[in-house]
């Protein structure tokens, strides 16, 4: 099949590769970028493992083309650490909270849990709960994945988290 | 002493041991995108299987053309049984005694069969392979209803087996019946239900469903022709035990097998058996000389590999007026779909399901499991349970729930009135387990207390009173569930599989500078063990958990161990970690006694070192001894400091707990809402807090979503209607409830630290806990049994039959 020419960003730096048309985004992502932390679940946009931020939004790379997110500013896991390699206020929540298990849903979990963050700095419980109702976890219940987006909220806004009792 | 010596809370405290709430090793790479996963493994000149997969549940296959396919670009070979059988490997033993066609053989036996396997340059180039191979099918009547299989005029869906009246369990009374399985004192239990006051008689249904871990299941295997190596990177929660598999089937020598199974995206037993895909891409890298990647997608998941439950049971209980359990009956049609791929222990065709009598005293019971085929996909394995243990939890406290309900007794009191006492244990069942420690009662008050359990029957009394006066439209149910397990498979003397005794593993070698690494038989798949596995280590040797570097899954390096489900992990590999440690620690002892000029007695081990008796100063610490082990050993002592351990456990493990489920429904739309949801578990001897909370959490939410509407269905004809998350229900943050957890610590007295398993006490436990309260909410409305799960629209169907809704 003949190959197109895609040009991109991918956490911050100008990427470029041959694809097919019906080349998904994920796949251009782990294979041709061998950034493997984007995980497929479903391949039916259900399970949310394949999140990746792009353009400022949360999208299921699973189910959109390479070719389709041409010019575009994307973030993945990968780029989801601070600058001087410390993991993030996300990241750590999601340690300090025992946010994850088999860690197979965490990347997307975080992409999007980093991009509700920007949208609802302070959300409540139940905008948390709907904020991640695209992203599915089979191990920890969301429970705690729900504290570490409070934790990683409220180190973002400078306040001191108080973990709600059980 | 002075002010900087640090406290003996501080030392303790330093080595993040065992009761610690440590923060997991793995979060590391695992919140950065660093973990690696079966899917991102990639070998040069990498090749991709797929599979083409029956559309019908039962056919003839009459024809397999495929010259189109082979034309594609990129295809490159197309792999069907007439190439396995050159090999001897178009059909696979399965764990159950049974055997599983590999590529339909002549015939498929439920939809999404596999029926080809197509080798190609890249997936999508494998797709397009698939679609271009034509397959000629005969149709066949298909048997769907598990009831009908035995009758005389149903199609007989094994034809390899015709005539075979014997199977690996015994004697088969028809072609379509897999086998019997009796425990108990029939005798006794027919005489007990004679002269029974009262009894109950109830068909309860668990419904298949399915594991799903998030990641599905899939390979790299690689074979190198010149050296005659086979490696294997898969998702496997077993992989000695897939290495051995290989090794029989294959006939390659195990040595000569290498199997990897890297980070793992949760198993919930979906990861324990062999799986066509396995078999053909194994064979795909041997015919191609290249590594070739096989992926499930998720609706192949779905419907090919691996279901769980599936058992309908029909349940009696004898009882006196008064409430006292005289005897169980059970007879369980088991629906094990078109092989009999059990991932249970080899001799027991039906797991542990004979735990059924529960945590009550029953004086005798009689158990009957009859297995039989029909056209669905193969499997039965244990999603987050010990070998069919939740479906004898469902069983036993739904019935006990429909025997309150004759009584006209509180389903809490009954279970008071009929727990094994505490001073009964160990306590042997009337279907053969040996329970070895429980304290119910005491766990069970706990939960009547933390969720005020009178208060809310006197709000339900309340509720009830409004419903009838028309005030309201909503119902309250509570659901009571008080399950125990039976997990630590296993002992030798009843627990092998294909022969091999239940062990597990552990082997330490710490370093010269005080740090070590601990290789074990268990496989984590979201549990922690890299985290857990240290802290035990880490309190046996006062070495700090930040210092012991944990591996598994690499079969080269790991002792051989039976792998991670069933909850066994703690109990078997947990228990091969203390002892391998306490090896280490003697060896210590002896190292430490010389370099403090005593006699090994002399010493007592202190948090982090050995002391001299009575003489605060004369300390040797671990560390210190560590390198010690490789300069200046006592005279005649080998060098170095490490430790093997194999532990065969004395006895299964069997922890408990106390939940209570608080659920309203509406019964105009069947809408449910859990108010609340309390969790008490005792696990014995608590590792890590927090991961136990964690897991509890998850078994919870997977309960939540088995009792409340995930469910494999099969309509009339046979097609499987449940295949994708679209479908197949898979809750989200809106819909999971709340979880509040608890607990009581009673010990195993036989296991080295005292643990017992948690993992899958919540999926147990959680189950008939939801059931219970959806039927106890509309039991004052005339229902004895509703069958799970109890989505939205069976709710209001309920609801409609009991005559509350128009």
């Amino acid at each position: 099949m003949a190959k197109t020419h895609v040009t991109m960003k991918v956490n911050g730096a100008e990427v470029e590769g041959l694809v097919e048309p019906r080349t998904l985004l994920v796949h251009f992502i782990r294979e041709n970028l061998q950034l493997t932390g984007t995980h497929i679940g479903c391949e039916t946009t259900h399970c949310g493992a394949c999140t990746v931020d792009i353009d400022g939004m949360s999208v299921k790379s699973c189910t959109m083309f390479a070719v389709q997110a041409q010019g575009s500013d994307i973030t993945t896991i990968e780029g989801m650490a601070n600058a001087d390699g410390t993991l993030s206020a996300l990241q750590e929540g999601f340690r300090m909270m025992h946010g994850l298990q088999c860690g197979f849903c965490t990347p997307g979990m975080i992409v999007r849990a980093h991009r509700l963050l920007k949208e609802n700095p302070s959300p409540s419980e139940p905008e948390i709960r709907m904020g991640i109702s695209g992203n599915i976890c089979r191990c920890t219940g969301y429970q705690n994945i729900v504290k570490a987006i409070q934790y990683a909220s409220a180190k973002i806004n400078g306040v001191e988290f108080q973990e709600a009792a059980e | 002493m002075n002010d900087l010596t640090p406290t003996r809370e501080q030392r303790t405290a330093a080595l993040e041991g065992m009761g610690c709430k440590r923060k997991r090793v793995e979060d590391i790479r695992f919140t950065q995108g660093r973990g690696n996963y079966v899917d991102d493994v990639k070998l040069p000149g990498m090749l991709h299987g797929d599979f083409v997969r029956s559309p019908h549940p039962h056919a003839r296959v009459k024809k397999i053309d495929d010259s189109a396919a082979l034309k594609v670009p990129g295809v490159l070979a197309v792999i069907t049984a007439e190439t396995l059988k050159t090999v001897n490997l178009a059909w696979m033993p399965t764990l159950a005694g049974d055997v599983q066609m590999v590529l339909a053989d002549g015939k498929v036996l439920f939809q999404n069969q596999e029926v080809a396997f197509v080798v190609a340059t890249d997936r999508y180039a494998a797709d397009d392979g698939i679609n271009a191979v034509i397959v000629e099918y005969e149709p066949l009547p298909p048997l769907v209803d598990p009831f009908k299989a035995m009758n005389a005029d149903s199609p007989v869906l094994r034809e390899d087996l015709v005539g075979k009246m014997s199977g690996a369990h015994g004697p088969r009374k028809h072609d379509n019946h897999i086998f019997e399985w009796t425990v108990g004192d029939k005798e006794l239990t027919d005489a007990a239900f004679n002269k029974a006051e009262v009894k109950i008689k109830e068909l309860i249904s668990y419904h298949r469903t399915h594991p799903s871990p998030l990641e599905t299941c899939q390979c790299v295997c690689s074979f190198d022709k010149i050296k005659g190596e086979l490696t294997i990177y898969g998702t496997f929660q077993a992989p000695h035990v897939i290495r051995t598999v290989v090794a029989l089937i294959a006939k390659l020598p195990e040595h000569k097998i290498h199997v990897i199974a890297p980070d793992i995206g949760g198993g919930f037993g979906n990861k324990v058996g062999a799986y066509p895909g396995y078999i053909c891409a194994a064979v795909a890298s041997i015919v191609t000389g290249k590594p070739v990647k096989w992926v499930e997608d998720r609706i192949e998941n779905l419907t090919a590999t691996s279901f769980a439950r599936d058992y309908h049971m029909t349940t009696e209980i004898a009882a006196t007026k008064e409430g006292k359990v005289t005897g169980l009956r059970v007879h369980v049609l088991a629906d094990h779909g078109a092989f009999d791929a059990c991932a249970d222990p080899s001799k027991w065709p039906a797991g542990f399901f004979n735990i059924v009598t529960g945590s009550y005293d029953f004086p005798t019971a009689h158990l009957a499991v009859d297995g039989v085929y029909t056209n669905k996909a193969p499997g039965g394995v244990a999603y987050r349970c010990s070998f069919r243990v939740t479906e004898a939890a469902y069983c036993i406290e739904r019935a006990m729930d429909i025997l309150a309900q004759k009584l006209n007794m509180d389903p809490a009191e009954l279970r008071l009135k009929n727990f094994i006492k505490p001073e009964q244990f160990p306590y042997h069942s009337a279907l053969g387990w040996e329970y070895d420690s429980g304290d119910y009662h005491t766990a069970m008050r706990k939960m009547m207390e933390a969720t005020g359990y009178a208060a809310l029957r006197k709000e339900q009394a309340e509720k009830r009173a409004a419903f009838a006066r028309g005030e309201t439209r909503d119902i309250m149910g509570l659901g009571i569930s008080f399950f125990t397990e039976i997990v630590g498979a296993g002992p030798s003397k009843n627990c092998d599989i294909l022969g091999i005794a239940m062990f597990d593993s552990c082997e330490i070698r710490m370093h010269p500078t005080g740090a070590g690494i601990a290789r074990v038989g268990s496989k984590s798949q979201g549990q922690g063990h890299e985290t857990t596995w240290a802290q035990i280590i880490a309190t046996e040797i006062g070495i700090p958990a930040d210092n012991i570097m944990v591996e598994e899954g690499n079969t080269d390096t790991a002792p051989y161990g039976l792998g991670t489900y069933g909850s066994r992990s703690t109990p078997v590999a947990g228990a091969a970690i203390a002892m391998a440690a306490r090896k280490i620690k003697a060896k210590a002892q002896m190292i430490a006694a010389y370099k403090l000029e005593v006699h090994e007695d002399d010493l007592e081990f202190d948090i982090d070192g050995f002391r001299v008796r009575g003489l605060q100063e004369k300390f040797m610490s671990m560390k210190d001894i560590c390198w010690a082990a490789y300069n200046s050993v006592p005279p005649g002592m080998e060098p170095g400091l490490e430790a093997v351990s194999y532990y065969d456990p004395p006895n299964m493990t069997y922890p408990f707990g106390a939940y209570l489920c608080v659920m309203d429904i509406d019964v105009d739309t069947g809408v449910y809402k859990v108010r609340r949801f309390y969790a008490l578990d005792d696990c014995g001897t608590r590792i890590n807090p927090m991961i136990i909370e964690g897991q509890v959490h998850g078994g919870l939410t997977e309960a939540f979503a088995i009792a409340m509407g995930q469910e494999i269905r099969y309509d009339e004809v046979g097609n499987v209607v449940t295949g994708s998350f679209m479908d197949f229900f898979m809750p989200t943050a809106v819909e999971t409830p709340h979880w509040e957890t608890d607990f009581t610590v009673t010990p195993s007295p036989h296991h080295p630290i005292g643990a017992k398993g948690v993992g899958e006490s919540p999926n147990v436990g959680g189950v008939p806990a939801f059931s219970n309260a959806v039927n106890d909410a509309f039991s004052f409305l005339g229902a004895t049994h509703i069958q799970m799960p109890h989505d939205f629209w069976r709710n209001w169907k309920a609801a409609k039959d009991l005559g509350a809704v128009a």
